[in-house]
């Protein structure tokens, strides 16, 4: 993984010296809070309902064991013991308190990172494929463009306060499994006919209030032209972007209101008078960062049938099927540690966990792992002969639950418990959930599944690409939950329509339960819940969901109907 | 004649140009109107708008070296293409400093407008922003009037290294240093 050299250390103090003086002015009240607010939000550092939060960078979502320690000691010196993994592949912390916040920035710079633009209106860290360099379907490595723009982008001069904020993924497989069409800029990796390396690139997807899927204004840029071309399209959305509405400030509506082709245009014209300048990629410097991510020294294997090796174990039989992927090199596997066990917040980990996960990392898998969009944490490169033995660790940790893809691998915000923008709670809905639907077999039967919670209309939860997706919504100050079907991310990425009238917190198991039954009696088999919606619409589900009223425990009617 | 303290380059100095705001009423004249807004005597850094509908009246002050102008993040710098040598400066308002257009504008008149005089931030201008300003171009920098400018020119050597190009920098750290290539995986000193 790259490493930082005596720039980054550089910058990194630098900045650190900065933000311990902001943080100084702030506590002697020589700058105010309004002026404060963008100066700690460009280091991950939020008012939440209870405290400060931090989100630390996790660059493209790869991580040092060293790395995933400091979370742990983090964690236990200035938390409350446990962190929550995001759907942009970092980490944040909800009990916080700003005096310290320069100290835990001088223990990450230890290790190499930072909470720089986590937040706020620029751009944000990129965020990538978690399979990438062992995936079987990878076109090219794309973590070597992710860690060019991530230092092209840090500090940026000119694009410190855009409109609103701007996040960019990276793919650089067959399968998209960086979320792309719904980012900023949503860049894959691909060769074209003369075999040369480039991007197709797309822009002005996103979530939030305006759902959009982002749409190709490229279809080949060199890889040379990466950063000249984003900085073209960083310039007209600087300037043109709306600032007058902060729900209309994204880039996706500025590209609406143009049009891909008047928005292509104007960023081609201002394209070509960067094209080939200083900031154009050379083969050297490209060359350099990518020998930062050569493959580790695997050993010379063979594919083996591990499943068999433990026959009757079912328990295993089905981690293996949930939890483990496959290895572009024979013998290896990658495995996902699950942090949806039923009972705790989806993407919630314990310092002990950190640490153990940076032991398993250390012993298993050459000391790194990867963050996932899906707020779980992946070992990349685990021997298949000793796929057995980490699962038995991984269990009595709390670790493998075998669920990855199913119901109960929920994406979900933090929600009104932590989160001051969210309308509605999103963790004890997911947890509800997770509840009534934790017998594992009925999770298989249901097989690949996408739910996604947010509690607000800023979409953290990711609902709209969930093949069932959750909304909290607030009406005169009672939660309600607003239930959409047909979302999908990845490369027929869709966003979901709502089936109707919004629900109560205790309505929510029920639905999803009715949702399910509609699947089972309708599905053709080997149908996933997401083909099953494509084909039949959503016209069934919605009619059997609101047939007959859902009643609380004890009878009273509950939701929209009762509410009016 | 009125003067206060400016940054100009590294050093505070002393200024005495003033700002023309139109939504300031300015006696005798009908307030927001830039064709009839009257620009006092002294040396007045007036609206872009008011410039281009009176540049016949100010032709002769303009000319003697008392009038500059300043854009509005709204405004397009192209808009002076061929007229910028008249102007002894160039200001940039920030009507707030969490709008970023006069970032992109200040990198549009020294990159592709080639002013090369001083360029002034006006308006909303606060010691954490000056760093940026700096490197897209401004060397001159009106701090708000509320605020200590010697304080405020501590922000302009908040870093000493950047990463990409920009105006100050006109090529990227990797161009400039042969940065070093990885040494094997040290996994020691955890730093905890």
């Amino acid at each position: 993984m790259y490493q930082y050299d005596q720039f980054d250390h550089l910058i990194i103090r630098e900045r650190i010296a900065q933000y311990r003086d902001q943080v100084r002015r702030r506590l002697a009240d020589e700058l105010t809070e309004a002026e404060f607010l963008p100066l700690r939000l460009q280091n991950g550092l939020y008012m939440q309902r209870h405290a400060y939060m931090l989100r630390i960078a996790v660059p493209y979502g790869l991580l040092a064991s060293k790395q995933m320690r400091m979370f742990a000691h983090i964690a236990r010196k200035y938390d409350r013991g446990y962190g929550h993994f995001t759907t942009r592949q970092n980490i944040q912390f909800n009990w916080i308190e700003l005096e310290q916040t320069p100290d835990i920035l001088t223990d990450l710079a230890s290790v190499e990172m930072h909470a720089i633009q986590t937040s706020g209106n620029c751009i944000r860290n990129t965020t990538s494929d978690p399979y990438a360099g062992v995936a079987a379907d990878e076109i090219i490595d794309p973590r070597p463009y992710a860690e060019v723009l991530r230092q092209w982008s840090t500090f940026h001069p000119e694009f410190i306060a855009l409109p609103r904020k701007f996040k960019v993924a990276i793919n650089g497989a067959v399968e998209d499994r960086a979320a792309i069409a719904i980012h900023d800029i949503g860049l894959t990796v691909v060769r074209n006919d003369a075999g040369e390396i480039g991007f197709k690139f797309m822009a002005g997807g996103g979530m939030g209030r305006t759902p959009i899927i982002g749409s190709v204004i490229r279809e080949f840029l060199p890889w040379q032209h990466l950063l000249t071309y984003t900085e073209a399209v960083m310039r007209v959305y600087n300037q043109h972007g709306r600032r007058d509405n902060k729900y209309k400030a994204r880039i996706k509506i500025l590209l609406k209101a143009l049009g891909v082709e008047e928005f292509t245009r104007q960023v081609e014209a201002e394209w070509a008078d960067l094209k080939d300048g200083p900031e154009t990629l050379t083969v050297e410097e490209m060359q350099r960062v990518i020998d930062y991510f050569q493959p580790p020294a695997y050993k010379t294997l063979e594919d083996t049938d591990v499943v068999a090796a433990q026959a009757g174990n079912k328990a295993f039989a089905n981690w293996v099927n949930r939890n483990v992927k496959p290895h572009k090199v024979p013998g290896y596997a990658a495995v996902v540690l699950s942090l949806k066990k039923t009972g705790v917040p989806p993407g919630d980990a314990t310092a002990e966990q950190m640490d153990f996960m940076a032991d398993l990392a250390d012993r298993y898998s050459f000391g790194e792992l990867r963050v996932t969009h899906e707020q779980n944490v992946v070992l990349a490169d685990v021997e298949q002969s000793q796929l057995f033995a980490l699962w038995q660790e991984a269990k009595a940790h709390g670790l493998a639950t075998p669920n990855i893809g199913l119901l109960n691998d929920m994406i979900c915000c933090p929600g009104g418990d932590f989160c001051s923008l969210a309308n509605a709670k999103s963790i004890p809905i997911a947890a509800a959930i997770a509840e009534r639907f934790d017998n594992l077999d009925f999770q298989h039967d249901i097989g690949e599944i996408e739910l996604n919670i947010s509690g607000c209309i800023n979409a953290c939860g990711h609902h709209h690409v969930g093949n069932i997706g959750v909304l909290g919504v607030d009406k005169d100050g009672s939660e309600w939950y607003q239930v959409s079907i047909g979302g999908a991310q990845g490369n027929n990425a869709a966003i979901g329509k709502i089936i109707g009238p919004s629900f109560s917190a205790l309505q929510m198991p029920e639905v999803i339960d009715r949702l399910l039954q509609v699947y089972l009696r309708d599905r053709f088999e080997g149908e996933t819940f997401a083909e099953c919606v494509a084909r039949i619409g959503i016209a069934p589900f919605k009619e059997f969901v609101y047939a007959t009223p859902i009643a609380e425990k004890g009878g009273r009617l509950v939701g929209e109907d009762e509410y009016v | 004649m009125s003067k206060h303290l400016i940054i100009k380059g590294r050093e505070v100095v002393e200024d005495d140009w003033q700002v023309l705001r139109l939504a300031e009423p300015v006696e005798g004249a009908p307030a927001h109107d830039p064709a009839t807004v009257a620009v006092p005597a002294g040396k007045f850094i007036v609206p872009l708008s008011l410039w281009l509908v009176q540049r016949e009246v100010l032709a002769a002050r303009t000319a003697a070296g008392e009038i500059a102008v300043w854009i509005a993040p709204d405004e397009r710098p192209e808009t002076l293409k061929g007229l910028l040598d008249q102007f002894p400066l160039i200001a940039v308002d920030f009507p707030k400093f969490t709008d970023g257009r006069g970032y992109s504008i200040a990198y549009n008149l020294r990159t592709r407008l080639g002013w090369t005089g001083e360029l002034r931030a006006i308006g909303d201008v606060l010691r954490d922003q000056l760093f940026s300003m700096q490197r897209v171009g401004f060397n001159a920098y009106a701090v708000r009037a509320d605020r200590d400018p010697h304080d405020a020119l501590k922000g302009l050597s908040d870093f000493s290294e950047t990463y990409q190009a920009s105006v100050d920098q006109k090529v990227p750290l990797f161009r400039r240093h042969a940065r070093p290539a990885p040494v094997a995986a040290n996994n020691d000193g955890a730093g905890i």
